[in-house]
């Protein structure tokens, strides 16, 4: 049944495809935007570059949850999942596939906005031990997916709400905060030559412990929603 | 079962809305009398800190503010919690009549620590564990007034915004320990640790402390029957309770 609901999703995610690359154009744009508003010298877009490219994939993650809850609950087909499956089962195909189709490509983009944010300045080119670029995409790849967690409760909650599209920023951006501190301190702490394998086994703690109770509290909020 | 009973009573707005009369006047003498001892002896009749001076007197008002924001968020989620398994309506009410006192308390607590930060640390504002996560705290109580108000319909409102302080409640530990583990400024919990205040201080602080939690029940009780009377406004006990008293208060 999962793999019902996921395919469905991923179906339906393939045929508005342009839809599902806005998310990652805005990912780019943003970092873009930051060499302008404060300087384009090579070490300090380095210093800044973790905190920019996670705050970024952040946002984006956000803006990005509509594609896959709104259309359901307005045309009504959020309910017939609701009775076909259970809401847990509903939730964590929405989760996957919203990762699949926009925490995946946040990853697979990010050496473009490593090369633009300068965050191999100055290190010893081809030493692959020096590349800050794999490291970068590693905490991606483990926090981007707790990220979607999170942020499905976040839009869940808020399908019924009057105003909904700031709402879930408010709501969810504080239980951001962990993610965000130690998904830029992993860069940071390679960037320091210190080691980053704590911060790194911490994103991945938080993921398993967002992937075992939050499709609940995603079913549950879905439930509320159509009830 | 017989000793259950109470949990029952508390779960009927009637109950509660008619007995609740009878405690406030009680609790509001109670919380005078508190308030009256805990300032004379915070503000006058207490030793002078060696190093912070006089702005030691803010700790009697930080302090109690800054746990009361801790266990109201901590009793808003409890109640979340029963409203959602044993789907009491009163639980949900509760929910909401703590919200904005405990985004209150919150704010004083950052308020006066900040006022206690320019003379002891020199600054207002540090990137301290306990401070960013305070105003996270802050922030957590904002979202759930916020997704409470957005909804017309207010059994979804209450269920949406319970479901968001049970999952903001878990998160608060893990908020504090990353944030911890980012940066550290403030002192380490010393109120009950043993000789680590002076029991001059000890004293005011924790009648200060009493007279506070009496404070935030009271609030939270007047909020409480506010929402009592908006949500059950067309029923007939509390139509006749309202007549009731406003004829009391013609006569008299």
């Amino acid at each position: 049944m999962f793999f019902t609901l996921l395919k469905r999703e991923l179906m339906l995610a393939r045929r508005n495809w342009v839809a599902i690359l806005i998310p990652l154009f805005f990912f780019v744009m943003v970092v873009v935007l930051f060499p302008f508003a404060i300087s384009p010298e090579a070490e300090f877009l380095q210093k800044i570059a973790p905190g920019v490219i996670w705050v970024a994939a952040l946002l984006a993650t956000l803006l990005s949850l509509d594609l896959f809850y709104r259309s359901d609950y307005s045309d009504g087909a959020l309910e017939q999942l609701l009775l076909m499956a259970s809401p847990t089962q509903v939730a964590l195909a929405k989760i996957v596939a919203h990762w699949l189709m926009t925490g995946l490509p946040l990853v697979l983009v990010s050496p473009l906005l490593a090369g633009l944010m300068q965050l191999n300045y100055g290190l010893p080119q081809g030493i692959l031990e020096a590349n800050q670029t794999p490291i970068l995409m590693l905490s991606l790849l483990l926090g981007t997916p707790t990220l979607c967690l999170l942020g499905a409760i976040g839009i869940s909650l808020s399908l019924a709400a009057s105003r909904n599209g700031i709402l879930v920023a408010v709501m969810i951006l504080p239980l951001y905060v962990p993610i965000l501190i130690f998904g830029s301190a992993t860069i940071t702490a390679s960037l320091e030559n210190n080691g980053y394998n704590a911060q790194l086994a911490i994103l991945g703690a938080l993921l398993l412990f967002a992937l075992a109770l939050t499709p609940f509290a995603t079913g549950r909020a879905l439930k509320i929603a159509v009830s | 079962m017989a000793s259950w009973r109470w949990f029952h009573q508390l779960g009927s707005p009637k109950w509660f809305y008619q007995k609740s009369a009878s405690w406030l006047p009680w609790l509001w003498v109670a919380t005078a009398i508190l308030f009256a001892f805990g300032l004379y002896y915070s503000l006058w009749n207490s030793p002078v800190d060696y190093q912070q001076g006089n702005s030691v007197r803010i700790m009697y008002i930080h302090v109690p503010v800054a746990a009361l924001s801790m266990i109201g968020y901590l009793a808003m989620a409890i109640c979340a919690i029963i409203g959602l398994v044993w789907k009491m309506k009163m639980a949900f009410m509760v929910t909401r009549a703590i919200a904005p006192v405990g985004a209150a308390m919150t704010f004083l607590a950052l308020f006066t620590g900040s006022m206690w930060g320019i003379p002891t640390w020199g600054t207002w504002w540090e990137w301290d564990a306990r401070l960013t996560s305070e105003l996270l705290l802050l922030f957590l109580y904002l979202g759930f007034i916020a997704l409470h108000s957005s909804f017309a319909d207010r059994s979804k409102a209450d269920r949406s915004a319970a479901v968001l302080a049970i999952v903001g409640a878990i998160n608060v530990p893990i908020i504090y320990g990353s944030v911890k583990w980012w940066n550290t400024l403030h002192q380490a919990y010393s109120v009950t640790k043993r000789g680590a205040i002076d029991p001059q201080m000890q004293t005011p602080l924790f009648i200060m402390i009493g007279a506070f939690y009496l404070l935030f029940a009271i609030l939270v009780i007047v909020r409480l029957r506010l929402e009592i009377m908006s949500r059950e406004g067309k029923s007939q006990w509390l139509q006749a309770e309202v007549l009731a008293n406003r004829s009391v208060g013609v006569k008299s």
